[in-house]
């Protein structure tokens, strides 16, 4: 039996970019703030510290950084027709754990989504008409527009120091920046990053083409960096360890190096670590949440009355605590009804691999280090020809050069011998990736529920993921990467291998942590858990963050988004504490 | 209770030399802030919050709150050449804190050194300097300990060999090194400089620091500042010189230092970095600039020879820096401005002895966390990275690179600075 | 004792288990002198085990006039503590039953840890060398062991319930592992891996170096502990 602790205001079920965000914003609010977390106390030192971070196996091989699968993991099939097993190993994503969240561990990409991304059903049938839009495909506005999250995406990145050349500010086009990007109220806050070898071979390969590359935004300081909590952060010193491990430098934006040096002075606020949070308790109404149910380091449960909740954990676990909390009508794929686990869409990404002459020292990188084209992301493009929805963007990431997950060899490589050998030494040093990275849309067949086999460490039931990429995704995904191709065919003396990508999706390799959608929000409560300002619509004293509100994914990286829209939340947060109740009413 | 009657209970009392058994001013169950107005002169929280701003000001929570412990309530382990000596509870409990003492009793503590039983204090306890302060100044940080939650702390005794454990012995220490007297303004100088000596001779108390102590422990009486040893580390010279002393900071990097922990030049370290979270940073800026207008008075310590460093040694030096310490501190020990604090020209590095540098490479750094500057940037230790020798060749080389000049430091004495280090209380 | 840069700290500090008494030959290669002393020289592998991880990384990543192969570089010694570690036990997986077998996208769902996986292809395929070349792997001819690899990677090996692929694969990203890891864990002996494809190590700042394209990069190798792995690694046995 649990026992009960003294009542808190809010309470934050984990406490990585979106909880330390809400908590700094409520703790300036007045209200007492407590975010439980489930992993470890982490700080730029001792954890991140340079004399051992740049440590590929221990991070990025043995995924020590990462969620431990051993407690709790979900399980997996392509369809209904399979039985799901379980993620017995990290693969395809790599969710974190631990303060800071997935906010140490990532590359620093830090996109805005296009104005069309938010109203994706309303202007595909403008411009393409309803019958464009395959059946099945779950496809709906957000509720929210980007005009609406464009003072909050200036926040995010003005927190987190963001080095990039703006395309557009109010509405003029700025030479170097992407001409595709929504108009923004100002450029960033630091310029862009240095560019590398490679980086520059694919912005002369891509104007040759006819595109219009830029330099991809990036939470990894250009300059020493004093954002406006007054937390500084270092000059990114291209050392090539971002994603997959912490900044030993304060050059990349994390809660670490942006909110808790100012956060954890508060005297309303707490933080526990080592409590994983296994259910939001409601009253008996099922209308209320009372707070939540969590179990300490040492197994001892503890439930924790909250007048508040907010869900501030990956996407999966923010979905699977609703659904074993029982909170909101788990969606059933055959009547395409209900609502929780909804809508899980990912990315599809595929490379293309460039072979050259030129020394290119890949291993001078950082995270979001890269130059890009938006040509082909989005609705940038007339898809009409092309009868898929979505896009992506393609871009050459330099995020490093670490030698066992980060060396490119010729198609015709021998795998292993003298041969393969023979292949690393002549390409490490010239080789280069261009990357596509592509939307994915919702489907009836994609969809999130809880598996009837197998169980976590605290006996609930794991999370069930049901997902493949479908032939819409495929089509887009091969058309990006021609166009990769195309680029990486300019670069002079280039030979490229073209990797598309296939289907099924598998949960093995390594593809991107960009799991999204399952409480999804919207302005029908039919079609979503949370209205457009991240608010149960069953549960007005409940909230959900991060990306398992996105209705379906866009082809960006989704922290940026990620932010604002917590931002955004947080300004409703404020209003609802003054006069609680929904915000939206149906 | 009037101030009076109160005056003449606590003279009784220490008459008596009654302590436990005795009725007392205070009821123990109610808050403390409750007889406030019994307990203080005319214009009780003028008097309470300046009481607050000189207690910052000597940074008394530095050596009266123990890690993890009750503010003000002592049981700090206070490490000395001779032993270690436990802080005090000055929490207002009236049987292990000053609950019972007079304002008399308190001046007469920070005016001679002797407690309310009439025994002599430690000078680990920085009467030496206190005793300057002005009796209004000193009843002020009474007034505002007075405010204080009572903490139930009893004093730990003193682990110390004879005859240092009698305390009768600090007489005759008193009579050899100490003073008491009330700092004297000199008419020659500005009221600014008068305001400055007072603070850093004062309640600053920066030579129990910053000067060189002798084999008693005893300060110079002038209070010279040119550098002391200090719990492992080494408070460089706050004299003229340019090498090693302030001689080439503007008054305004010494404000920027005190304020906010860093500057363009260097950052807090070690103990001073506690003195600037938990002291400096609260001054006023005209206490600042005064203390910075009279520090800039103090005359250069003739510069001393260093000897020439062997290239071999150098070579392994500068390789170590090149692995180790050049992707923050950079080719040219230039530091990152607005993050990582220079190497070159810094009076810290280039200080007489290399202590307070070799303890920055055992166990890293942190730079305090201020209200200016919240972030607190933070450097890892190399105490198991690196060992005694190569430390030594790392700290020799950083201190003579780039223009930098100071002595070497050998292997044997980094061994040394570890094993105190490890065995230090707090560390 | 001086205060060395002890590797074994750092293996503690990334959760592998060092017997002290086989240190030196983590290291150094010097695992003779130990053996004839009668102290253990592997963490994990029994010695005929140790025999076949060898002569299969030898011809993984063979010696040749680009440097030093798998065996040199101190592959086996770097999968030896790997096995003896977390790793080994497979610490952060998820092993929890029932076991049913799945689809290629589904991933790993056999309940062995990789150090199991290990011993049980092992044993199997020294049992199939000896029915077909009436030796143990290591005693083949180099063109017979690349003819067992190719089969193993194949699929055709049986090695009862463990498909022979999985185990190749596992070897194959071990071996990859131990020779391009940071030496500090025993392989990758002398920069070995590194300096074949030029990478300079853990170097951390590139600020003035970035925008010089196609200029080589002129600080000396690095490791995490040092810049003479070898040394230090020498250092620590002694220690121990």
């Amino acid at each position: 039996m649990a026992r009960r602790l003294p009542p808190v205001d809010v309470v934050l079920v984990g406490f990585g970019w979106t909880a330390s965000i809400i908590a700094q914003e409520l703790t300036d609010a007045g209200v007492q703030v407590l975010a439980l977390e489930r992993g470890a106390w982490r700080d730029t030192v001792p954890d991140f510290a340079t004399d051992h971070i740049q440590d590929e196996l221990r991070y990025a091989v043995r995924k020590q950084i990462f969620e431990s699968p051993e407690r709790e993991t979900m399980t997996f099939r392509n369809n209904t027709s399979q039985t799901a097993l379980p993620m017995r190993h990290l693969g395809s994503f790599l969710p974190a754990a631990g303060v800071g969240g997935a906010g140490v561990h990532w590359n620093g990409q830090c996109w805005r989504f296009l104005p069309q991304d938010f109203v994706i059903r309303t202007h595909t049938e403008q411009r393409y008409g309803k019958g464009f839009i395959p059946a099945d495909m779950n496809l709906q506005d957000w509720g929210v527009t980007y005009e609406e999250l464009e003072p909050h995406y200036d926040r995010f990145e003005y927190l987190c120091g963001v080095s990039g050349q703006a395309g557009n500010v109010g509405g003029q086009l700025v030479a170097g920046g992407n001409p595709f990007e929504g108009a923004r109220a100002r450029g960033y806050p630091l310029p862009p990053l240095e560019r590398c070898a490679s980086t520059v071979l694919f912005d002369k390969a891509a104007r040759e083409v006819g595109f219009k590359p830029f330099p991809c935004p990036a939470a990894n300081a250009s300059r020493p960096y004093r954002n406006p909590l007054g937390v500084q952060m270092g000059q990114c010193t291209y050392c090539g360890y971002c994603e997959w491990f912490g900044c030993g430098n304060y050059s990349k934006a994390s809660p670490q190096t942006t909110i808790l040096p100012v956060l954890l002075k508060k005297d309303n606020f707490r933080f526990k670590t080592h409590c994983a949070v296994t259910r939001v308790n409601t009253d008996n109404t099922g209308k209320r949440a009372t707070g939540v149910t969590y179990v300490d380091v040492d197994g001892n449960e503890w439930e924790q009355p909250a007048q508040m909740v907010v869900l501030c954990a990956f996407a999966h676990h923010n979905v699977h605590l609703l659904l074993v909390s029982k909170i909101g009508q788990p969606y059933d794929p055959v009547s395409n009804t209900g609502v929780v686990g909804r809508n899980y869409a990912y990315q599809i990404t595929s490379s293309v691999d460039v072979f050259q002459k030129e020394r290119l020292n890949p291993f001078m990188g950082a995270g979001a280090l890269g130059q890009a084209v938006d040509e082909f992301n989005g609705d940038n493009f007339d898809h009409g020809p092309q009868g898929f929805v979505g896009g992506g963007y393609i871009a050459l990431w330099n995020t490093g050069g670490r030698p066992i997950l980060q060396h490119y060899l010729p198609e015709k490589a021998p795998k292993w011998g003298a041969g393969w050998k023979k292949a690393m030494h002549e390409n490490y040093l010239t080789a280069c990736s261009i990357a596509t990275h592509g939307s994915v849309m919702s489907y009836r067949s994609s969809y999130l529920d809880l598996d009837p086999t197998w169980r976590d460490a605290y006996g609930n039931p794991l999370l069930r993921l049901t997902f493949d990429f479908q032939p819409n995704e495929l089509k887009m995904s091969g058309f990006l990467t021609d166009k990769a191709a195309q680029i990486g065919r300019a670069i002079p003396g280039a030979t490229v291998h073209e990797k598309k990508r296939g289907g099924p999706y598998s949960i093995v390799p390594y593809q991107t942590t960009h799991n999204t959608g399952g409480a999804v929000m919207g302005n029908d409560p039919k079609t979503s858990v949370v209205n457009r300002y991240l608010q149960s619509w069953d549960v007005p004293n409940l909230w959900v963050m991060g990306s398992s509100v996105f209705p379906q994914n866009a082809g960006y990286n989704p922290t940026g988004t990620v932010g604002a829209l917590t931002y955004w939340s947080a300004a409703a947060m404020k209003r609802y504490l003054k006069n609680p109740g929904p915000l939206v009413t149906t | 209770m009037s101030a009076a009657r109160l005056f003449g209970f606590g003279c009784l009392l220490a008459l008596l030399a009654v302590c436990a058994a005795c009725s007392h001013d205070r009821d123990e169950a109610a808050p403390s802030t409750v007889k406030l107005g019994e307990r203080m002169s005319p214009g009780p929280w003028g008097q309470i919050s300046r009481g607050r701003y000189l207690v910052r000001a000597g940074d008394c929570a530095a050596c009266h709150t123990a890690e993890g412990g009750a503010p003000f309530a002592g049981d700090r382990a206070i490490p000395t050449p001779f032993g270690t000596i436990y802080s005090s509870n000055i929490t207002p409990d009236p049987d292990t804190g000053i609950g019972r003492w007079t304002d008399e009793d308190f001046y007469r503590a920070m005016h001679e050194g002797i407690d309310r039983e009439g025994d002599h204090l430690y000078p680990a306890f920085p009467y030496p300097w206190y005793t300057r302060l002005s009796r209004d100044d000193v009843l002020a940080i009474k007034a505002y300990l007075d405010t204080l939650t009572p903490v139930r702390q009893a004093h730990r005794p003193d682990e110390l060999p004879w005859p240092l454990d009698q305390r009768g012995v600090m007489a005759v220490w008193n009579g050899m090194y100490f003073d008491a007297g009330t700092f004297q303004p000199d008419p020659k100088r500005s009221p600014q400089w008068n305001r400055g000596a007072y603070l850093v001779k004062g309640l600053g108390h920066c030579g129990a620091c910053h000067s060189d102590k002798n084999f008693a422990g005893a300060t110079d009486k002038d209070d010279p500042l040119t550098g002391g040893f200090a719990e492992n580390a080494f408070a460089p010279s706050l004299a003229g010189g340019t090498r090693d002393g302030l001689g080439s900071w503007p008054e305004q990097d010494i404000v920027q230092y005190l304020g906010t922990g860093r500057n363009g030049r260097t950052s807090a370290a070690g103990p001073m970095a506690e003195v600037v979270e938990d002291s400096t940073q609260y001054l006023s800026k005209p206490d600042l600039q005064a203390i910075a207008v009279y520090l800039k008075s103090l005359p250069a310590r003739k510069d001393s020879a260093v000897a020439s460093v062997d290239k071999d040694t150098l070579d392994r030096g500068a390789a170590l820096y090149v692995d180790n310490c050049e992707g923050c501190h950079l080719k040219q020990g230039q530091g990152e401005p607005g993050a990582f604090p220079p190497l070159r020209q810094s009076s810290a590095v280039q200080a007489k002895s290399a202590d307070t540098l070799i303890n920055v490479i055992l166990n890293g750094s942190r730079i305090p966390r201020t209200a200016a500057e919240p972030t607190g940037l933070a450097m890892q230790g190399f105490a198991d990275h690196l060992d005694d020798a190569q430390i030594a060749d790392l700290t020799t080389y950083i201190r003579n690179a780039w223009g930098n000049r100071g002595e070497a430091v050998d292997a044997g004495h980094v061994e040394d600075l570890r094993k105190s280090l490890r065995q230090s209380p707090g560390g | 004792m001086n205060h060395d840069p002890a590797r074994r700290d750092f293996l503690r500090l990334v959760g592998v288990a060092v017997p002290a008494s086989m240190l030196l030959c983590a290291c150094g290669g010097h695992d003779t002198g130990s053996a004839a002393r009668g102290v253990r020289s592997t963490a994990y592998f029994e010695s005929g085990e140790m025999d076949f991880i060898r002569a299969a990384t030898a011809r993984l990543i063979p010696e040749d006039a680009l440097g030093p192969g798998a065996d040199k570089a101190g592959v086996p010694a770097f999968i030896d503590l790997q096995l003896a570690g977390p790793y080994g036990r497979a610490e952060r997986w998820y092993m929890q039953g029932p076991w049913p077998s799945g689809t290629d996208s589904q991933g790993y769902q056999l309940r062995y840890t990789p150090a199991q996986i290990y011993r049980q292809a092992i044993a199997g395929i020294d049992k199939h060398c000896r029915a077909k070349y009436q030796q143990s792997f290591a005693g083949l001819k180099t063109d017979q062991q690349d003819e067992v690899l190719h089969a193993l990677e194949g699929g055709k090996v049986d090695l009862g319930d463990l498909p022979s692929k999985t185990f190749f694969n596992l070897l194959w990203q071990n071996t990859q592992e131990g020779f391009l890891a940071d030496p500090a864990y025993g392989g990758n002996r002398d920069f070995a891996g590194w300096k074949l494809i030029g990478f300079p190590g853990p170097r951390y700042n590139y600020v003035r170096e970035i925008g010089e394209y196609g200029k080589p990069y002129g600080q000396p190798y690095v490791s995490l502990i040092g810049r003479v792995p070898g040394e230090a690694l020498t250092h620590a046995g002694g220690a121990a």
